[in-house]
């Protein structure tokens, strides 16, 4: 597998994008996966008596989810170093159907003597960011 | 209830050891449609130089989320959980996690705000393994809307 080059990167350069579809089951798979069983991801009744639209996705699901594309760029998960992002926005996902993420990663910086990159993740659904600040630091 | 803003500063004692199964990474990684061979395949994750399958860069949301509830669970603490929305989440690694490892964390809780009728809790996991050696920090802050809010 071929892994980027620090010194071919350009700062603003888009280095892929992915598309994540979520539907009820993933977020049951989610929950089960990661110990986070908060009804507010499974429970319609509970989600609307807590003053939310309907069952949203983990914010931390669409989190792992996002920067799956930096991990596969990188050729090496090992190399994200550091992962950090603001939840903006909760991510409504109907009961029949899916809620659509649109990712997209640019090169935010790089640091040729410290040997990393920072990729800037922007997540959007129907058009609106669900994350700020979504950056990932990938050692090279 | 309001949070109890005394719980700003405090450190909890080191948890029992947290075991990183083969499975549950290739689980986890499946969740969130993490396919690189490297969380699944022994094989691939050892041609790139890592002991056993890579743990996802958010896997240690698990561990964390074990140490964080010593806080969330404590009614002392009054943070009504049904009141709880994740407000950011950021892992600094010092080492990639990998099957078999055996994680130790130490919960410290950074900072209680309030503004606006909602409290901003931060907190920060500092995770190590068996033999001491420093593997992530992992730090979160809950907004925590107040009766009114």
């Amino acid at each position: 597998m071929t892994r980027p080059v620090l010194d071919d990167l350009e700062v603003g350069a888009v280095v892929g994008t992915r598309t994540v579809e979520l539907d009820r089951a993933a977020l049951v798979r989610y929950a089960g996966a990661s110990g986070d069983r908060n009804p507010i991801h499974w429970d319609e009744r509970f989600a609307r008596e807590v003053g939310l639209p309907g069952v949203i996705a983990h914010g931390m699901l669409t989190m792992g989810a996002a920067v799956t594309l930096v991990e596969d760029w990188a050729g090496d998960p090992g190399a994200v170093v550091d992962y950090g992002v603001r939840f903006t926005r909760p991510v409504p996902v109907p009961e029949q159907g899916v809620a659509v993420l649109e990712v997209t990663a640019t090169v935010g910086a790089v640091d040729r003597d410290a040997g990393t990159v920072r990729v800037d993740l922007t997540v959007t659904v129907e058009g609106a960011r669900v994350l700020g600040k979504a950056q990932a630091l990938v050692r090279l | 209830m309001a949070v109890n803003t005394a719980y700003a500063g405090r450190s909890y004692a080191p948890t029992e050891p947290y075991a990183v199964g083969r499975e549950h990474v290739r689980e986890f990684a499946l969740a969130v449609g993490a396919s690189h061979p490297a969380h699944h395949d022994v094989e691939a994750a050892r041609a790139l130089g890592h002991p056993d399958v890579v743990a996802p860069p958010t896997f240690l949301v698990v561990v964390a989320q074990r140490a964080e509830a010593q806080l969330i669970q404590d009614a002392e603490a009054g943070i009504d959980f049904s009141r709880v929305v994740h407000a950011d989440e950021r892992f600094t690694h010092h080492r990639p996690v990998h099957a078999g490892d055996e994680l130790v964390t130490v919960l410290h809780v950074d900072s209680i705000t309030e503004r606006a009728g909602i409290a901003m809790v931060t907190t920060r996991c500092e995770i190590s393994d068996a033999g001491g050696m420093p593997v992530a920090s992992v730090v979160s802050t809950l907004a925590v809307r107040g009766e009114g809010a």
